[in-house]
C-alpha cells in the first residue's frame, strides 16, 4: 500500500471509529508459521502471532522455551528456516525504518575493555536518527538527557558502564533505546537479574510508555511489578505458543508491592489459564 | 635537539612517525573494543607476502603490501562473520600462510632474499623516502577521515553487533570499512616499526589509556597522544642512543602501560573512596 492509500485508509477508518483520537493500530509485528533451527535444535516450531500498535505484549515463559528466539526471530536477528516475519508488514530484510524500533538487548556487553560513558552508551541510541558528518545538536543532548533522567541515571552519565550494578546496566540500556525516540520498544529480559529499585525504575518508565500509546513487546522470566501494565501475554512452552490472550491481573499477578515477586517467582504461571476468547488474531 | 633537523632524514622520519602515532591508536581503539586486538598481526603477516610479492613483480612493495592486506582483511572479517566457532584457527592459518608466503615470493625474486624482508618485519624509518611520507600522509588521512565520519556508527557496531543491526545500520559494509581500516594502518606502520610490531601501536597506546579513562572518546584521544609521544619519543631516542627505532619506540609505548597500571589502580582507589564518601 502507498504512504497516501494508507493515509486515506486511517482517515477512513477514523472515521468509523467512535473513540476519536485513538490512532488506528497497524500490524507491527506478524509471524505466520514460524520455525526456526538454531545447530539443529528446533526452537520455533510452528509460530503463528500479530502484534498491533498500542499493545503491551509479554512473552513468558521458562528458559529454553524459544521466547527469546521469537523476538529475535521477529527483529530479523535470527534467520527463519520456514514460515514468514514482517516489521510494519515488511520482511527484516528489507525493512528500513529501524528509527522506529527500540531494541534492548539481554544484557550490556561492556566490549573488550574500552571505558564507555553512561552519557556515550545512551548517545548512541540517537545514532538511528543522525546524519553521518552532522555534529550532534541540541535535539540530541536534550533527548539522551530526557532519557538518563527518565531511569533515574542523570547523577552517573559521567561514570563508566563497567562499574554500574546489573539492574543500573539494564536502565542503561533502556535509556538507550529511549534515547532514539522510537515508538516500538522490543525487551528482552528486562527484568532478568535486576534489584528491586531498578525494577522499580524500570516499571515507572514502561508505565509511561504505556500512557504515551508506544507498543511495547518484552520477554519475561517474571514480570514482578510490570505485570499490572501488560495488556496481553504470550506463553511460549516447547516452541510453540501455548496461551495467547488478555494479560490477567487478578489472583495476585500484579503485586503492588515490588518486594512480593519472590513468592510467585514465575509470573507466566498465572497466565497460563484457559484461552481467552478474545484474544486477537 | 636541535640538531635532530638538521638531517633530512629524520625530518622524514619524524613526520612519518608522528602520523603513524596518530592515526593507528585511533583505529587500535575501535579494534580493542571489537575484542580483535590481534587482527593487526594477522594483517601484519599477510602483508608480508604483499611486500614481497611488489619485489617480485618490480612494483612498489608499499602499493602490494595495501591490495594484499585489504585482502587478508576482508578475508579475516568474512571468516569471523560466517563461521564463529573456527574464527581464531583461521586467523592462525592466514598469519602462517602470510609469513610462508613472504619468504617464499621473496625467494623467487631477483636478487631477493630473507633480508631484504628484515627491514620490513622490524621497520627501517631511516630509509623512508619524501614519496613514502607522502604515502603515509594521505592513507593517515583516510583512516583519520573514517574515524571522524563513522565514528558514532563505529562505537555501536563494536559494543554490540546486534544493536547495530537493528539500528539498522550497514553492519556488513562498517565491517568491511574497519577490517580495511586497519589494514591500511598497517601498511602505514611497517616502515616505522616493521610488520611484527605494528600491532603493538594499535594495542598498547589503547590498553594504557584505558587504565585512567573512563568514556571511550578520552580513551581514544589519550592513546592517540601517548601514541604520537611513543613513535617521536622512542624515535628521537634512538637517534641520539643509537638503537633501533621499532624497538624503541615499542618499548617506550610498555614502559607507559607499566607506570599507567600504577597509576590507574590509585586512580580507581581515589575515586572509590570519593564515591563512597
Amino acid at each position: 500500500m502507498t504512504r497516501s492509500a494508507q493515509a486515506t485508509g486511517r482517515a477512513a477508518q477514523a472515521a468509523h471509529e467512535p473513540a476519536a483520537g485513538t490512532r488506528v493500530p497497524e500490524v507491527a509485528f506478524a509471524m505466520r508459521g514460524g520455525h526456526v533451527a538454531l545447530d539443529g535444535r528446533r526452537v520455533l516450531r510452528g509460530v503463528d502471532l500479530r502484534i498491533e500498535t498500542g499493545e503491551v505484549v509479554a512473552v513468558l515463559g521458562a528458559n529454553g522455551s524459544g521466547k527469546s528466539t521469537l523476538i529475535r526471530t521477529l527483529l530479523g536477528l535470527v534467520p527463519l528456516t520456514a514460515g514468514t516475519a514482517e516489521l510494519f508488514g515488511t520482511p527484516p530484510a528489507r525493512f528500513r525504518d529501524w528509527w522506529r524500533i527500540g531494541y534492548v538487548p539481554q544484557r550490556l556487553s561492556v566490549g573488550g575493555g574500552v571505558p564507555a560513558t553512561v552519557r556515550e552508551v545512551v548517545a548512541s541510541g540517537r545514532v538511528p536518527r543522525q546524519r553521518r558528518l552532522r555534529p550532534s545538536g541540541a535535539a540530541d543532548r536534550a533527548a539522551v538527557t530526557a532519557a538518563l533522567e527518565s531511569v533515574g541515571l542523570a547523577g552517573r552519565a559521567g561514570d563508566p558502564v563497567g562499574l554500574l550494578s546489573g539492574g543500573q546496566q539494564q536502565r542503561v540500556l533502556i535509556a538507550r533505546a529511549l534515547a532514539g525516540e522510537p515508538d516500538t520498544f522490543v525487551m528482552d529480559e528486562p527484568t532478568a537479574g535486576v534489584d528491586a529499585e531498578s525494577q522499580r525504575h524500570l516499571a515507572g518508565t514502561l508505565a509511561s510508555l504505556v500512557r504515551q500509546g508506544r507498543t511495547v513487546l518484552l520477554v519475561a522470566h517474571e514480570l514482578g511489578p510490570l505485570a499490572p501494565l501488560i495488556t496481553r501475554s504470550i506463553v511460549v512452552r516447547d516452541g510453540v505458543v501455548a496461551h495467547d490472550g488478555p494479560a490477567q491481573h487478578g489472583e495476585g499477578a500484579c503485586h503492588p508491592h515490588p518486594g512480593h515477586e519472590q513468592e510467585r517467582p514465575h509470573a507466566y504461571d498465572v497466565s497460563s489459564g484457559p484461552m481467552s476468547p478474545g484474544a486477537p488474531k | 635537539m636541535i640538531e635532530i633537523f638538521q638531517y633530512d632524514f629524520m625530518v622524514r622520519a619524524l613526520v612519518a612517525a608522528l602520523l603513524v602515532g596518530l592515526a593507528a591508536p585511533a583505529v587500535g581503539t575501535f579494534i580493542v573494543q571489537r575484542r580483535l586486538a590481534l587482527l593487526g598481526d594477522g594483517i601484519g603477516h599477510v602483508a608480508l607476502t604483499g611486500v614481497a610479492l611488489g619485489f617480485l613483480t618490480g612494483t612498489a612493495p608499499v602499493f602490494t603490501a595495501v591490495l594484499v592486506s585489504i585482502a587478508g582483511a576482508v578475508a579475516i572479517e568474512l571468516v569471523r562473520a560466517r563461521g564463529r566457532t573456527t574464527g581464531d584457527v583461521a586467523l592462525a592459518l592466514l598469519f602462517y600462510g602470510g609469513i610462508a608466503g613472504g619468504v617464499l615470493l621473496i625467494g623467487l625474486a631477483p636478487g631477493g632474499s630473507n633480508a631484504t624482508l628484515t627491514s620490513y618485519l622490524f621497520g627501517s624509518i631511516s630509509s623512508v623516502t619524501a614519496q613514502d611520507v607522502w604515502v603515509i600522509a594521505v592513507l593517515t588521512a583516510f583512516v583519520l577521515g573514517v574515524v571522524a565520519t563513522f565514528g558514532r556508527e563505529l562505537f555501536v557496531l563494536c559494543q554490540d553487533e546486534e544493536v547495530a543491526k537493528v539500528n539498522g545500520l550497514p553492519v556488513r559494509f562498517l565491517s568491511l570499512l574497519i577490517a580495511v581500516t586497519a589494514a591500511l594502518t598497517v601498511v602505514i606502520a611497517m616502515r616505522v616499526v616493521g610488520l611484527l610490531l605494528v600491532s603493538a601501536l594499535m594495542v598498547v597506546p589503547v590498553a594504557t589509556s584505558q587504565q585512567v579513562t573512563r568514556g571511550f572518546r578520552a580513551t581514544m584521544a589519550l592513546a592517540m597522544l601517548l601514541g604520537v609521544v611513543a613513535t617521536v619519543g622512542g624515535l628521537t631516542s634512538a637517534f641520539y642512543a643509537g638503537v633501533a627505532p621499532g624497538a624503541a619506540i615499542v618499548l617506550l609505548a610498555l614502559a607507559g602501560f607499566v607506570l599507567a597500571l600504577g597509576a590507574g589502580r590509585f586512580l580507581r582507589r581515589y575515586r572509590a573512596k570519593e564515591a563512597g564518601a
